[in-house]
């Protein structure tokens, strides 16, 4: 590209900037009418029951269900990798079924059982897929780790509950644990330590399968 | 210790711990959500507030004016800070670019202002009323236009890898245009992001004028050092504390702007501050591994030996910034009497390049190692075969010096054997499974090993209890384990009995991690403390330490037998020492060395490339826990896979930003990508390197990957594709046509 | 993300009411797309309507032999339905070639419909997007646009509809079943519900504002084979460069439709019925008029060789293809 196609574009770069800043500009009246104290920003009450114990919280309803774990609760082991549903580190089991817990109001979830885990098992009592993990080395920096094992528990009772896969051949016959499925079911899951191959071994392991 | 004559025989020889496999003991922590990482210390510092970071919005320019009114007057805010009001800042030594920004802006998403309020959410919803009018100026952004005036420039990625302006051996030229059979090829690799899992994240607390942050980084010396000179204090005010690192691939090696604004968000607002990067801001906030352009050149003779080699390789970065040294694996990894190597460093206005995972080595095999490929195509050899021809044992610039250890023919002929490799069709594109075109690859594995001095301290407490403290960062690597292997093994003690304590600046200082060379110095370091350890023990219980064994945890004598607990009874001991090396590394080349396979399948419709089988064989000294350390191969392999296929950091050259600056845009393998990968270790112990033994391997399983595929993927298709990553519209046009 | 107050609807009308009465008040339902844009301030409503007490989570036959899916039925209840797999196996595939499990497991059958776009331009707000913020410019234009679209795009906006459910919705002649606040139902096929952008990407649909969808019906099975070929770079997670959802008879005739191409499903009747002639001929048709970019030009020939592999497996056994 020429000197001269770049600033040329650089102009409408300023008109994009400018743009930005429109959009800040329209926000000052907004604020001060929200001007207050801290104690004084709205919350909601939710009740949440967390690895079997009941909660009650009172958030600011932007609060996610991650947040609320992690910052309200101080359950860090969900993770906060990306977000935004791109990474699977928040992974949680809410009412039997894994979801992206950063794409999720804590508001949404009133009255919902939510397994974190934390609620899997302790350093001291590893749960089964757990302990699979460590003995297959499964993780590495162990920050996409507990999205991971909560994800391959979940998955495991997918295929149970005949949930089909993507590469799964044949739709209408039973779903079934195999290397090839157990990868497409995991893949929301990232991993960039790399682990992926012993995360394979580890939850065939507790499949009761080869990897 | 000084290391200065090769190790003869020691304790760690014993291997009744070293060299075998052992769970990582951070294993039920990590598993069980229980490890905490940098924005999880909730019971560190009571009433934390949150920071939330704003980016600039332009690539280059200067802020005209930044209104911060509406942000100060949202809800909940405490305080925002500025460049403007954060008083004089300096730079890290290990920074390129200032990281906090204003009133100029050196590239996107720099850092410009920290919102700090009682909750995330406040924060974040602040953060966004924060006014900023930019005086946008044009930037340098595009790397093929700057390198057509870019000087030669010579750097060192200060992990292992380096080459000169120009570097010549014999007369590159002359032979080059003599020699029968000619390669001259171009080759393109594109910015890297290191897309770890955890992002930037910091909690600073001030007491009086000390400062105490915990972060997430792989050398808390360097952090501690650049974040007292950035905010103008004593080193010895700053503490830092990094227990557990979420990956870093060469991301975390640096200060970077979470503990800078953590450490001045705490100041302004009077209590801790944690803050965070966002997913989105990683990318262009902070580095990148740079892309390049390379051309390597190869001659040789019809027998397949290579007379000429040039390679060289331009790349860009911010001013005062260094090359991607993808040159360095050239100099030392064939034979060939004439050589050139040379490098290219444009200034480019785009967001800081830096280390990532092997820099230098990993974009500069895979460039090379199609190169090969392609001439032993040409000479109509089999790739292994022309590798091993041009295999020297001996540094080829400076043939007085040899390689300590050098088993690369070992790691291609084994590999070749246990991956069935006499199946691959040497003509491209004849193997078919149903609708997919199969092909294999290889390449060579190459990564030099560096010494860095490494500190420790070992105490054994009253109880037997050993303990080692080290700043020495666990990003993943398994410094616990082998760290207590090492104690476990000096000591004689069982692993249970040992306690690790990483990633604190409070202890002594280790080489961190980085350049794999945290495995082997961070160990050779407790080698060091152990050792004084050792002689602290002999000393008590009254014998010469030069005949104790230490097993069974009992300290044996002659035919003295004391207990360890007794040598303790009557105060806990310690022995600190660092590992410190004398000259060995000039004598001897210090290299690790290995061969990649893959076998892959391309979509004989859609041109999709998909893993089918990967294998790697390394010969990397000793292997102190090869559980930890096969994971460390798969793990590059992996990474090797994405540059293969589907990494790229979009560069919009209007704009001066990577565009797909998230994990849904820039993407990195999921599990669907990554099959079953074998690893094996040669045996090795390279009593050159440290009394370990040991060397890294956590970037020699990525060096060579992405070329392995790409040769794979050639193999398959026919096609030859030289611009990384090699995605399906790269080959489309000249798959096989539709019936 | 700006603040917002939150209700719980208990009824759809309720809900309609909610929403259209109040400017910048919005549904809620799963909430995974709505979030992500919330965190990022491209989407800033000051209420959300939570609408996961409605009902509308079930799938019923109808009464013309078809099946009605509610509103919020998630994405893996639909797929995993016995019914859909046995007589929509495209449906299902083409929702399990998306996304995440856990995302498949939150993201409801409208949220899915309504799903914007995905280009980085749209998701950066520092760059000009007539979508994002209108008669702001488009910076896609002439910048990174090898994910965009080929087809349908205008001078505005050259942005694809991300999603793989729509595309099979499509093939299928699905029915976008809606009320407003006025209780006031209406039926929109399926082609008639994702808009070309013209002069105002900024309108995704052509939903009116209040108007809440209650159930995607579809018509009778159509038998056939049902395929949806799914084409991206890494092999899970990702968004289609190109995908193709087809259902194809014995005798070689068929429906199909493309996603990651256009700004909505992109299905050509008319090329429909040169399928027994091939792939080359149904894309030239179906593509006729395409204004690709240089990064994107490959995803006409990855469409046609996209379809041609759909074509070769009818026939064969589903378990064969792998």
């Amino acid at each position: 590209m020429s000197d001269t196609a770049g600033f040329a574009l650089s102009r409408r770069g300023v008109l994009a900037g400018s743009a930005a800043s429109a959009v800040a500009a329209a926000a000052p009246a907004e604020a001060a009418l929200q001007r207050m104290p801290a104690s004084a920003t709205p919350t909601m009450p939710v009740r949440l029951t967390v690895n079997g114990e009941k909660r009650e919280l009172a958030l600011d309803p932007r609060t996610t269900l991650l947040d609320a774990l992690r910052e309200h609760l101080h359950l860090t082991g969900t993770k906060k990798g990306c977000d935004h549903g791109q990474c699977g580190a928040c992974t949680v089991i809410v009412e039997g079924r894994r979801i992206n817990s950063c794409l999720s109001l804590a508001l949404q979830h009133e009255g919902d059982e939510i397994t974190t885990i934390e609620g899997l098992g302790t350093p001291g009592k590893l749960h089964p897929m757990q302990a699979a993990f460590v003995k297959h080395d499964g993780y590495q920096c162990g920050y996409c780790t507990p999205g991971q094992i909560c994800s391959a528990v979940a998955v495991l009772d997918e295929i149970k509950r005949d949930v089909p896969s993507h590469v799964q051949g044949d739709l209408t016959a039973k779903a079934r644990f195999s290397n090839m499925e157990l990868r497409e079911r995991m893949s929301g899951n990232i991993c960039r330590c790399g682990a992926y191959s012993n995360i394979a071994e580890a939850v065939a392991d507790v499949a009761g399968e080869r990897a | 210790m000084k290391f200065d004559t090769p190790a003869g025989t020691n304790p760690i020889d014993t291997m009744a711990v070293v060299g075998r496999a052992h769970d990582r003991i951070d294993g039920p922590l990590k598993t069980s959500g229980t490890a905490p990482y940098a924005y999880e210390h909730h019971d560190v510092a009571a009433n934390q507030a949150y920071g939330y970071v704003v980016g600039a919005a332009v690539a280059k320019g200067r802020i005209r004016a930044l209104d911060t009114a509406a942000a100060k007057a949202a809800p909940g805010v405490i305080a925002v800070v500025t460049a403007a009001d954060a008083g004089k800042l300096g730079k890290g030594k290990y920074n390129t670019v200032k990281l906090f920004g204003g009133p100029e802006v050196d590239h996107y998403h720099q850092a410009i202002a920290l919102v700090v309020a009682e909750t995330f959410e406040q924060a974040r919803a602040a953060a966004a009323l924060v006014r900023v009018d930019y005086a946008r100026t044009a930037g340098r952004f595009d790397l093929d236009t700057a390198l057509k005036t870019a000087p030669l420039t010579g750097g060192d990625s200060a992990e292992g890898s380096g080459a000169p302006p120009v570097d010549r051996t014999g007369q590159f030229e002359q032979a080059f245009a003599a020699a029968p059979v000619k390669l001259d090829q171009h080759y393109i690799t594109p910015d890297h992001s290191h897309a770890m899992m955890e992002p930037f994240a910091s909690l600073a607390t001030w007491e009086g004028d000390s400062l105490t942050v915990w972060t997430s980084n792989q050398m808390i010396d360097w952090g501690r050092g650049d974040l007292a000179t950035t905010l103008g204090m004593p080193k010895e005010k700053v503490r830092l504390i990094s227990p557990y690192v979420g990956g870093g691939f060469g991301g975390k090696l640096f200060l970077r702007a979470d503990a800078v604004l953590a450490a001045l968000g705490a100041r302004a607002a009077g209590r801790p501050v944690k803050v965070a990067l966002t997913r989105p801001q990683m990318a262009n906030n902070a580095t990148h591994r740079p892309a390049t352009r390379q051309r390597i050149r190869i001659g040789a003779t019809p027998d397949g030996t290579i007379t000429a080699i040039a390679h060289e390789s331009g790349s860009g970065d911010q001013p005062g910034g260094g090359p991607e040294t993808a040159v360095n694996q050239t100099k030392l990894l064939y034979a060939g009497k004439n050589r050139l190597t040379a490098m290219r460093l444009a200034v480019l206005d785009l967001p800081e390049g830096n280390a990532m995972r092997a820099p230098g080595e990993a974009p500069g095999m895979m460039a090379l190692e199609i190169a090969i490929d392609e001439m032993a195509e040409q000479l109509k050899l089999d790739p292994i075969e022309f590798r091993i021809r041009n295999d020297t044992m001996v540094d080829p610039e400076k043939p007085e010096r040899r390689f300590s250890e050098r088993q690369l023919v070992r790691c291609l002929r084994e590999g070749a054997q246990r991956f069935g490799w006499s199946r691959r069709s040497a003509t491209p594109a004849q193997a078919r499974d149903g609708r997919w075109l199969v092909g294999m690859g290889v390449a060579s594995a190459f990564r030099n090993h560096i010494n860095y001095p490494s500190g420790a301290r070992v105490r054994l407490g009253r109880d037997g209890r050993v303990t080692v403290e080290t700043d020495m960062t666990d990003i993943g690597t398994g410094s616990y384990t082998i760290i207590a292997q090492t104690a476990a093994e000096m000591m004689g003690v069982p692993m249970e009995q040992v306690t690790v304590k990483l990633g604190d600046s409070a202890f002594p200082v280790s080489a961190g991690s980085g350049g794999q060379f945290g495995a082997a110095n961070a160990t050779a370091g407790v080698y060091a403390a152990c050792v004084k350890l050792r002689e602290a023990v002999a000393q008590r219980v009254g014998v010469n330490s030069a005949d104790a064994r230490f097993s069974g945890g009992k300290v044996v004598s002659g035919n003295r037998t004391v207990p360890l607990t007794a040598a303790a009874a009557q105060g806990e001991l310690t022995g600190e020492d660092k590992i410190e090396y004398g000259g060995l590394d000039k004598t001897w080349q210090l290299s690790t060395f290995g061969a990649h396979f893959v076998e892959v399948g391309v979509d004989a419709y859609t041109g999709a490339a998909r893993l089918r089988r990967m294998l790697a064989v390394c010969a990397a000294g000793r292997i102190i826990n090869p559980k930890s350390a096969r994971s460390q191969v798969i793990g590059a392999m992996t990474m090797g896979v994405g540059s293969a296929l589907m990494e790229e950091l979009a560069v919009d050259t209007r704009f001066g930003l990577f565009i797909n600056h998230d994990l849904a845009t820039y993407e990195v393998p999921v599990h669907a990508d990554i099959p079953h990968q074998d690893v094996v270790f040669l045996d090795e112990a390279d009593d050159k390197a440290n009394p370990m033994k040991a060397k890294g391997v956590g970037e020699l399983g990525l060096c060579g990957v992405g070329a392995a595929v790409a040769n794979a993927i050639y193999n398959a298709t026919g096609v030859r594709v030289r611009d990384y990553p090699v995605t399906l519209d790269k080959h489309l046009s000249g798959l096989p046509a539709l019936v | 993300m700006r603040s917002f107050t939150y209700e719980r609807a208990t009824d759809a009308v309720a809900a309609a009411r909610a929403v259209a009465q109040r400017p910048g008040a919005k549904l809620l339902a799963g909430g995974t797309n709505l979030l992500d844009l919330m965190k990022l301030e491209i989407e800033t409503p000051t209420h959300l309507v939570d609408v996961q007490d409605l009902g509308f989570d079930t799938i019923e036959k109808t009464s013309e032999g078809g099946l009605c899916i509610g509103a919020l039925v998630t994405n893996t209840d639909l797929a995993a339905d016995a019914r859909v797999r046995r007589d929509y196996g495209v449906l299902s595939r083409a929702i399990l070639a998306g996304a995440s499990g856990q995302l498949r497991n939150k993201a409801s059958t409208a949220g899915n419909l309504l799903q914007r776009t995905r280009c980085p331009y749209f998701y950066d707000t520092n760059m000009a997007c007539n979508k994002r913020k209108p008669g702001s410019g488009c910076a896609a234009i002439g910048g990174y646009s090898r994910q965009l679209g080929v087809i349908g795009v205008s001078p505005s906006c050259i942005a694809t509809f991300p999603g793989d459910m729509a595309v099979a919705m499509r093939v299928l002649d699905a029915v976008v079943e809606t009320v407003d606040a006025g209780g006031q139902r209406r039926s929109i096929p399926i082609a008639d519900f994702h808009r070309l952008w013209g002069d105002h990407p900024e309108q995704d649909t052509t939903l009116r504002p209040g108007e809440l969808i209650t159930a995607v019906v579809l018509p009778r099975p159509l038998g056939g084979e049902h395929f949806y070929e799914k084409v991206r770079d890494r092999a899970s997670y990702a968004y289609a460069l190109v995908s193709v959802a087809a259902v194809i008879q014995r005798d070689g005739s068929g429906r199909v439709a493309f996603g990651g191409v256009a700004p909505k499903p992109w299905r050509v009747e008319a090329a429909e019925a040169l399928l027994p002639q091939g792939a080359a001929a149904v894309t030239a048709r179906a593509f006729q008029g395409a204004t690709p970019t240089k990064d994107n030009a490959f995803k006409l020939p990855l469409a046609t060789r996209a379809l041609a592999a759909v074509l070769a497996q009818a026939g064969t056994p589903a378990q064969k293809r792998g």
